[in-house]
């Protein structure tokens, strides 16, 4: 994938611009997808994160089809509708407006879709209308007169099945011809009041916009303070002139807000009656409103929502160990298959230890990525979706948030980084912020292995009431308190930070259909391909660059291990000679010696690898960070390890295991426990404690040590300000509970 | 009265809003005086609301419902 935010292919050339634009669920997609065929770029306008899907049209090079964000309205609500008006207004760094705009509207909800085709005929473009989906229509009983709709509003009209390919050899033909239609007149009025005063703004945007945009550019600033805010430095005078003619109309009290919605649809509204016949009594109960009777049912709704939860965690967690163990199987072989074709040398360590380690830690997580992005996707393409949250959003808009959240919430069981990408479904930009920000205290999929290795060595075993073990009451209890912390940042972030700013909730209820598995599959890639180019140069990125700090400065030799080492040539050699002298081959007796001294080796090099940790820099970051981290409970090669969590955080077992010279284990790893268990401080305490593991565990839970999580956030975001207030809650609020529970739990005598 | 007074499953029209600045949103999907709109019903934990107006479902919370004024029909 490539991030395609430069210009058009070149100023000067006469390569023609199409636009796509409609409500969302009208089947746009569908359509951008069968008129480019699979030849698509996929990337972000410049500075956000809204995706920007180009590609040319099918059999021809000469024309290039955007697919612009789904929309309800060019007064823009999100940043999606945002960036649609700013393209179709030739706004975009480097971009002009297109030739052509192809409005796909849905033909069985023809009011709500009209209004929208209303507006982008009035920037003055030529318009086509794609009235799509006139199979539902039909279904619902709809006939829709499209010559008098084309007469209405004066531009062509095509009647199209976009899922049936029907009626898309007129669209391409009506695209491609050399004559485009004419752009059509506005034919709404707008109330006296403000027409009187239009005029004169849209002379003031003389020079600055172009003259089709003027009109609806002064309508949409007069009524729109975001849209007026881009003008405050960009034309002052402009700016000036708005705000003085909107004082002069607050006075007559004419509504003057509201009056474009109003004049369109008192236009709209007789249009659409006159040319629509119904066959069948619309109060009749649609297929989609049977099966909602049953999914939004009072008690069968949170039940099947609460199911089909189930069987998503199942999936992420159970299906996908499988393909996490060979993805991680063959990092490990990769590894030893490189060191046996390459010396020894720091370029393979380079390789080995920093690189391919690197793709490893980004791999493993793929297998849970792709599945979470198949139901997201599933959920999302049969209108399942905004069920969702429609069910919970009662539960969720009492901690602050809204029922939106629930699914970048539960993404993020998984991994922050989907979650907070799928955070851009929420319209309302507080929520969707609130959202990204508590993310990530959803205890995510790298943070398991951590809890695995220390509630496996440092809680007891045993069982409460004879049916839950305490381990498994322990693993529970790190999920509950993330969630739970989740909730309680929220509350507060709703109280005092956004305090008083006024909400609103309007979400659509699509009609259900069936899933298109073409059109899921090809999201799942686009998405997880984001997920890797994305978090993944961080992480693979942040692994070089900590094995770098754990390479170097290199050390000498510990006398120590050297006079291990020295021991150990020597009875190797000595046993090498006695083989020999009973008569085996040299061959034969080096193999044999060999093999039998093999852990001997194995063990010396991990305690030289030990060695050179502790005085590397991450050795000294550890040392340099335990006064801070000692009244947690924690030692010097604990702060090491959270260190090397920034990377990602299971990264911690790894180095725990370097710095315990115990080799490349996992988190399952009896060796590593007992390291653990047996380390002791230099008064003969031990190291870990179950207090110290329970600290260690819930500062896990709590603190934000995830590189690709800030930048992600940075990035959906747009700012520096709220990655940086992510990160110091979390960490402070981590900080402050494990300093709680370990100075706490020392006071009661449980050290 | 306002839209939480009608039943669901019954229609009535819109007169008005009962504030002066209305969500833009909520207009612009065409919930203005004259249209009629029903209560489909309750989300199951008692709100939002499933509303249709203009032929779709559209969800709204139970206090913005009530800041919208109809009449029954």
């Amino acid at each position: 994938m490539e991030n395609v935010n430069t210009g058009p292919q070149s100023s000067g050339d006469s390569r023609r611009r199409i636009a796509l634009i409609g409500n969302p669920n009208v089947g746009k997609t569908t359509v951008f997808n069968i008129l480019t065929g699979m030849r698509q770029k996929v990337g972000n306008y410049p500075g956000v994160t809204v995706e920007r899907k180009v590609g040319s049209l099918s059999g021809t090079r000469e024309i290039d089809v955007i697919d612009l964000p789904g929309s309800y309205s060019l007064s823009p609500k999100s940043l999606d509708e945002r960036i649609a008006y700013d393209v179709l207004m030739g706004r975009l760094d480097g971009e002009s407006a297109p030739d052509l705009v192809v409005c796909v509207v849905d033909a069985s909800n023809l009011e709500r879709n009209l209004y929208l085709v209303t507006q982008v005929i009035d920037l003055g473009l030529p318009v086509i209308v794609a009235l799509n989906m006139t199979d539902a229509a039909e279904e619902a009983g709809l006939q829709i007169d499209v010559a008098e709709l084309k007469e209405a509003i004066g531009v062509p009209v095509i009647p199209m099945v976009a899922s049936k390919n029907e009626g898309i050899g007129k669209l391409k033909y009506q695209i491609r011809k050399d004559e485009l239609p004419p752009p059509a007149t506005r034919s709404w009025s707008i109330m006296p009041a403000v027409d009187v005063v239009l005029p004169a703004l849209v002379e003031e945007l003389d020079g600055i916009v172009a003259p089709e945009g003027r009109f609806i550019e002064a309508l949409q600033c007069l009524t729109n303070d975001t849209m007026l805010d881009f003008w405050t430095e960009r034309a002052p005078q402009f700016h000036q002139a708005v705000l003085a003619t909107r004082e002069k109309l607050d006075e007559t009290k004419a509504p003057y807000r509201q009056a474009e919605i109003m004049g369109r649809y008192a236009w709209l509204s007789p249009l659409v009656s006159r040319i629509t016949a119904r066959k069948i009594d619309p109060s009749q109960r649609t297929r989609s409103d049977k099966i909602d009777a049953v999914l939004t049912h009072r008690i069968f709704g949170p039940m099947l929502f609460g199911l089909l939860l189930l069987l998503i965690f199942e999936a992420v967690f159970s299906w996908a160990e499988p393909a996490m163990d060979i993805i991680e199987l063959g990092v490990v072989n990769l590894g030893i298959g490189v060191r046996t074709v390459f010396p020894a040398s720091l370029a393979t360590d380079l390789v080995v230890d920093g690189m391919i380690t690197g793709v490893g830690n980004v791999a493993v997580f793929l297998p849970q990525i792709l599945l979470l992005f198949f139901f997201l996707g599933l959920m999302e393409d049969t209108g399942y979706m905004a069920r969702s949250a429609f069910i919970m959003d009662r539960l969720m808009s009492r901690v602050g948030l809204s029922g939106g959240s629930v699914v970048p919430l539960l993404s993020s069981f998984a991994c922050a980084i989907p979650g907070i990408m799928a955070a851009r479904t929420l319209a309302n930009p507080r929520d969707r912020l609130i959202t990204i920000l508590v993310a990530p205290l959803m205890s995510c999929s790298a943070r398991l292995p951590v809890y695995t290795l220390f509630i496996a060595a440092f809680l007891p075993t045993g069982t409460v009431l004879g049916l839950f073990s305490f381990q498994g009451i322990a693993m529970f209890s790190m999920y509950l308190l993330g969630t739970v912390m989740a909730f309680v940042a929220a509350f507060v972030l709703r109280r005092i930070v956004f305090k008083g700013e006024s909400s609103f909730f309007a979400m659509e209820l699509p009609p259900y259909r069936m899933p298109r598995f073409r059109q899921i599959f090809w999201r799942m890639i686009d998405r997880s391909k984001a997920f890797v180019v994305r978090a993944g140069k961080i992480i693979f990125g942040m692994s070089i660059v900590l094995w770098f700090l754990a390479r170097f400065p290199a050390t000498d030799a510990d006398p120590g291990i050297e006079a291990r080492r020295v021991a150990a040539d020597q009875a190797r050699e000595a046993s090498r000679t006695e083989l020999v002298e009973t008569g085996m081959s040299e061959t034969e007796a080096a193999l044999a010696v060999d093999l039998s001294m093999a852990d001997e080796y194995h063990s010396i090099e991990a305690a030289e690898a030990g060695h050179q940790i502790e005085h590397s820099f991450i050795g000294m970051l550890g040392h340099g960070l335990e006064p801070i981290m000692r009244p947690l409970g924690f030692d010097w090669k604990i702060s090491a390890g959270i260190v090397s969590a920034f990377a990602a955080r299971e990264v911690i077992i790894s180095a725990l295991a370097t710095i315990y010279s115990v080799g490349d284990v996992d988190e399952d790893s009896p060796l590593l426990r007992d390291k653990l268990k047996a380390d002791t401080y230099e008064d003969g305490s031990p190291v870990y404690t179950p207090l110290v593991a329970v600290s260690l565990l819930v500062f896990f839970v709590l603190a934000l040590q995830c590189m690709s999580t800030l930048a992600i956030a940075r990035r959906e975001t747009n700012s520096l300000k709220w990655p940086a207030v992510m990160w110091l809650y979390m960490t402070g609020m981590a900080y402050l509970f494990s300093l709680v529970i370990y100075q706490g739990g020392m006071a009661l005598g449980w050290g | 009265m306002t839209l939480l007074d009608v039943k669901p499953g019954q229609r009535s029209r819109i007169t008005g809003w009962s504030t002066p600045e209305p969500p833009e949103r909520l207009l612009e999907f065409g919930l203005l005086p004259g249209t009629e709109v029903e209560i489909v019903r309750y989300a199951p934990f008692g709100d939002p609301i499933d509303l249709k107006v203009r032929g779709f479902h559209l969800s709204i919370r139970k206090s913005e419902a009530e800041l919208l004024l109809v009449e029954s029909i």
